[in-house]
């Protein structure tokens, strides 16, 4: 499983990384909420996947039946802030949107005289 | 009381210049300052006893202790010297600064801030024993003469001059930075005293001559020597106060001072005594020839400390000749390091004086020009006095101070043509003929001077102001120190006994082990010798110079400006200004992509090597969780959602599609058995698909634009490279586990150690409460980003700028 596993995170960063490289502005957020996607995935991959029980101690499991707990406590921070910085990046958008009229990351380029 | 906490007084007193100046405003900020100096003066001078009979004073405060780096204040006769001229000719100097400058015009409070801060600088360097924080105030007069010279900052010529001062110094004070880290290598110690100690066996390590360059590079760049004096003319856009205090009675003295301290380590190389001796020999002439072709008053004085620096170092150079010779007590050999500190206590008091009368002219009649000037003489009769005491020293005059140390050098210079190490039989001859006609040349600058400002004929319409006698204010610094050059001349041995030798005696310490060991008795007459006829020589001829100036003054037109020293200064830093930009806009592209694909192009390239390198890629297939046929169709979901988005033309179709693949993220954490996790994504995974939407409603379209193949193809072999890179490191860290996981402890210990039972969120708010807390604060910085950004409004206004 964890073969198929990498190879899917693969994806999904290829994908967001071409995303990210496009001019505008909607795909590049797109793209950093798919590679946020990825990045936990490859947390819990990286622990392993096996294990019988989810980590919540109960009677009658013994410690190496759990899942491992700590790619999941890595990951709830993570996707915590993955949400904040995909909030944070849509205002973004909008505003820049509001002022400059253009969603072309490549039109928004600073000149030497307006930096 | 402690000598290091008196090496910060003044940086303290600086503390409280901007209220004072704020608060009472009616008084000049200026005799608050004058305190401080003349209290420091007052106290080093009580000192004098202790170094006349060799006895010195340490005192020492832990800085770092941990990189053995400490404030250590030793005074010896060498540091009290500079001690005093740092806090006698600052008094004077503050003194004259109140009737200079206006108090209602002038930004006193910065200008007094520099100051003091230039004056701790200053008394740190002379009296740091400790290699670090000597150059810690090194670097520190070069950042405040920075801010001094760039006082008048809307002036163009003023941040010109500051820059050029800055760039040249602070290149030697790295230069000297790395001698002394070589140096503290070589003897294991960062203490002066303790390198001098150990100095004959520095002489045999390999570092030995690179620390002796680059340390020489530090001395020549701040004291101006060839071919780096090329700052100090346009440090000159000072205010005159600036310049006569640090460019010519204490800053560029600096480099004097190191070479003197230095003098004990590194005299027993020919290397040192050449380069010492030959440069600043050849600084002199330079510095007095070039000093005639000045037209502005205050560059003729810079041309000629340039030059007056040069003689002195070349002292100091032949003072380390008293280390090869048996007995150099006794024979003609000891009179260089005396004159060299002889002639350093005469020029900065004279300098001092003629740099103040520089000063009045321009205040008085609005110009520097000499070319202007003329026939002050009647009109400005106190100034002409001091002026001429002044310059009559420079020449060499009898009845001044200046005569007794310049005829000392015409002694040092003729016995280095005597010595027979190091090549000297061949070229010795060779320095006390340049010396001589640099002594001519300063001759005939110091009568240009005085006579050229003072005397001839007035031409009052090309004077921008109405010629008058300065206030008296501003007359009694330069004339106390005209006074102290007549003084000197009567009293030299008094200067001798109290100044000079104490410091002769850190200078040479391979020669005498006290002050009172050193047989020099000076006096103004010593028969018909051979420095006797090279003086006659020198007014002779420098008279004849003088008389015909105009008539082969034309001869400087010879030198072309367009292969001067200067304009390689200016093309170097016009090429690297240029290059730099030229170099960094071939990456700095502006565009956002461009820097993604360098990141991206960087995490493969490191990534890839790093594998490789290490040799960390390992494929273990044992150990691997099974393959259910959930997990599977989950997995479809999640590879044709993403293709979804890839392929999709219309926004909302790509919004869907991201929730789609967020969807399924959510039941792969179901599926591994991670109930928080799941539990998490799908409230995250909704409120971010309704954002999305709510953003994308005021968002236009996603509009295929016209994006080359190129470009497509590009983006996509990075985006490839980077999806392999990940898989490999996946599958490499699945498959070898060479620590054990911290996991296994927060299993066993989650019940008995935090008393709860979910193991996830016990690692969450307890074993790891500081990963949530900042998680926390993420948000809130986010929060508090967005609602500015939603209140932000771009502003139209043109920004400021200082010479609009």
């Amino acid at each position: 499983m964890e073969i198929i596993m990498s190879v899917v995170i693969g994806f999904l960063f290829m994908a967001a990384v071409y995303l990210m490289l496009s001019k505008s502005l909607i795909r590049i957020i797109i793209g950093t909420g798919l590679l946020s996607h990825g990045a936990h995935l490859l947390i819990l991959t990286m622990g392993g996947l096996g294990g019988t029980a989810p980590p919540v101690v109960a009677d009658g499991v013994s410690i190496s039946d759990y899942v491992d707990p700590l790619p999941q406590a890595l990951i709830l921070t993570a996707i915590v802030i993955s949400f904040a910085v995909t909030s944070f990046f849509l205002v973004l958008a909008y505003r820049s949107y509001q002022e400059l009229g253009t969603d072309n990351v490549n039109l928004m380029r600073g000149t030497e005289d307006n930096d | 009381m402690s000598l290091v906490f008196l090496i910060f007084l003044p940086i303290i007193a600086a503390l409280f210049i901007p209220l004072l100046f704020k608060k009472i405003g009616q008084i000049h900020t200026g005799w608050f300052v004058l305190v401080v100096p003349v209290i420091l003066f007052i106290y080093y001078a009580t000192l004098l006893p202790t170094t006349m009979d060799g006895g010195t004073r340490v005192s020492e405060f832990q800085w770092i202790p941990s990189l053995d780096i400490s404030f250590i204040a030793y005074l010896d006769g060498l540091s009290l010297l500079f001690s005093l001229l740092i806090t006698g000719i600052g008094s004077l100097v503050v003194l004259y600064s109140v009737f200079y400058l206006d108090k209602k015009r002038e930004q006193l409070h910065n200008f007094y801030v520099y100051l003091l801060m230039f004056m701790t600088a200053m008394l740190g360097i002379v009296q740091s024993d400790h290699l670090i924080t000597l150059y810690l105030f090194w670097e520190l007069t070069s950042i405040s003469s920075f801010l001094l010279i760039g006082y008048w900052y809307t002036r163009d010529r003023s941040r010109f001059g500051a820059l050029k001062s800055m760039m040249i110094t602070v290149f030697g004070g790295l230069m000297m930075l790395g001698g002394f880290v070589l140096l503290s290598i070589m003897g294991n110690t960062y203490s002066i005293r303790e390198l001098i100690s150990q100095a004959p066996e520095l002489l045999g390590h390999e570092f030995f001559t690179w620390a002796l360059v680059l340390i020489l590079l530090g001395a020549f760049t701040k004291s101006a020597q060839f071919p780096f004096y090329i700052w100090l003319p346009d440090a000159m856009e000072a205010p005159t106060p600036v310049s006569a205090y640090l460019h010519s009675a204490t800053m560029v003295k600096a480099g004097l001072y190191l070479v003197a301290r230095f003098t004990p380590i590194f005299a027993a190389s020919g290397t040192w005594v050449w380069l010492v001796t030959g440069i600043g020999l050849f600084t002199m002439f330079w510095g007095s020839f070039f000093a005639l072709k000045q037209k502005d008053l205050k560059g003729i004085l810079a041309f000629s400390t340039v030059s007056q620096l040069g003689l002195i170092m070349s002292l100091l150079g032949a003072s380390a000749l008293g280390f090869h010779v048996e007995d150099a007590a006794g024979t003609v050999f000891k009179y260089a390091a005396f004159a060299a500190i002889f002639h350093l206590v005469n020029h900065a008091v004279f300098k001092g004086s003629l740099f103040m009368i520089a000063g009045i002219v321009d205040h008085e009649t609005g110009t520097r020009d000499i070319r202007k000037l003329g026939g002050l003489m009647s009109i400005m009769p106190i100034s002409f006095t001091i002026a001429m005491i002044g310059s009559f020293s420079m020449a060499g005059i009898p009845l001044f101070g200046g005569f007794l140390s310049k005829e000392m050098f015409l002694t040092a210079m003729l016995a280095i043509a005597e010595f027979d190490l190091f090549s000297m039989d061949v070229w010795g001859i060779l320095f006390p003929v340049l010396a001589w006609i640099g002594s001519v040349f300063t001759f005939v600058y110091s009568f240009y001077f005085v006579f050229h400002t003072f005397a001839g004929k007035h031409k009052p319409e090309e004077l921008p102001k109405h010629a008058h006698e300065a206030p008296i204010g501003m007359l009694v610094s330069p004339a106390i120190l005209a006074v102290s050059v007549i003084a000197i001349f009567f009293i030299p041995n008094v200067v001798g006994d109290w100044l000079v030798k104490p410091a002769v005696l850190a200078i040479q310490p391979f020669m005498y082990s006290n002050p009172e060991e050193i047989d020099i008795h000076v006096s103004a007459w010593h028969g018909a010798n051979t420095e006797f006829f090279m003086t006659l020589g020198i007014f002779a001829i420098g008279a004849l110079l003088f008389w015909s100036f105009r008539k082969w003054k034309q001869a400087y037109d010879a030198f072309p400006d367009s292969v001067s020293l200067n304009r390689l200064y200016d093309s170097f830093m016009y090429l690297s200004d240029g290059g730099a930009n030229r170099f960094s806009a071939v990456y700095m592209t502006g565009f956002i992509r461009s820097y993604l694909v360098y990141m991206f192009g960087f995490v493969v390239l490191i990534v890839l090597s790093t594998l490789v390198i290490t040799d960390a890629f390992v494929l273990d297939l044992s150990n691997t969780a099974p393959i259910g046929i959930y997990e599977i169709i989950i997995l479809i979901a999640l590879v044709g959602g993403t293709i979804t988005i890839l392929a999709a033309k219309s926004r909302l179709t790509a919004i869907i599609a991201l929730g789609a693949v967020g969807y399924s993220v959510a039941l792969f954490f179901v599926i591994f058995r991670a109930p928080d996790l799941a539990l998490t994504q799908l409230v995250i995974e909704t409120i971010s698909v309704a954002l999305f939407l709510l953003a994308f409603y005021h968002l236009p379209k996603v509009s295929k634009k016209e994006e080359r193949m190129g470009f497509k193809l590009g983006n996509a072999a990075i985006a490839l490279g980077v999806g392999i890179t990940m898989t490999l490191v996946a599958l490499a860290s699945h498959s070898q586990k060479i620590l054990p996981s911290i996991s296994e402890y927060y299993k066993e210990t989650v019940y008995s150690e935090a008393g709860g039972g979910n193991i996830v969120n016990v690692i969450l708010v307890d074993y790891r409460g500081f990963d949530t807390l900042f998680e926390i604060t993420v948000l809130g910085i986010a929060g508090i980003a967005i609602i500015s950004m939603i209140k932000l409004r771009l502003n139209k206004k043109e920004g400021q700028h200082e010479n609009k």
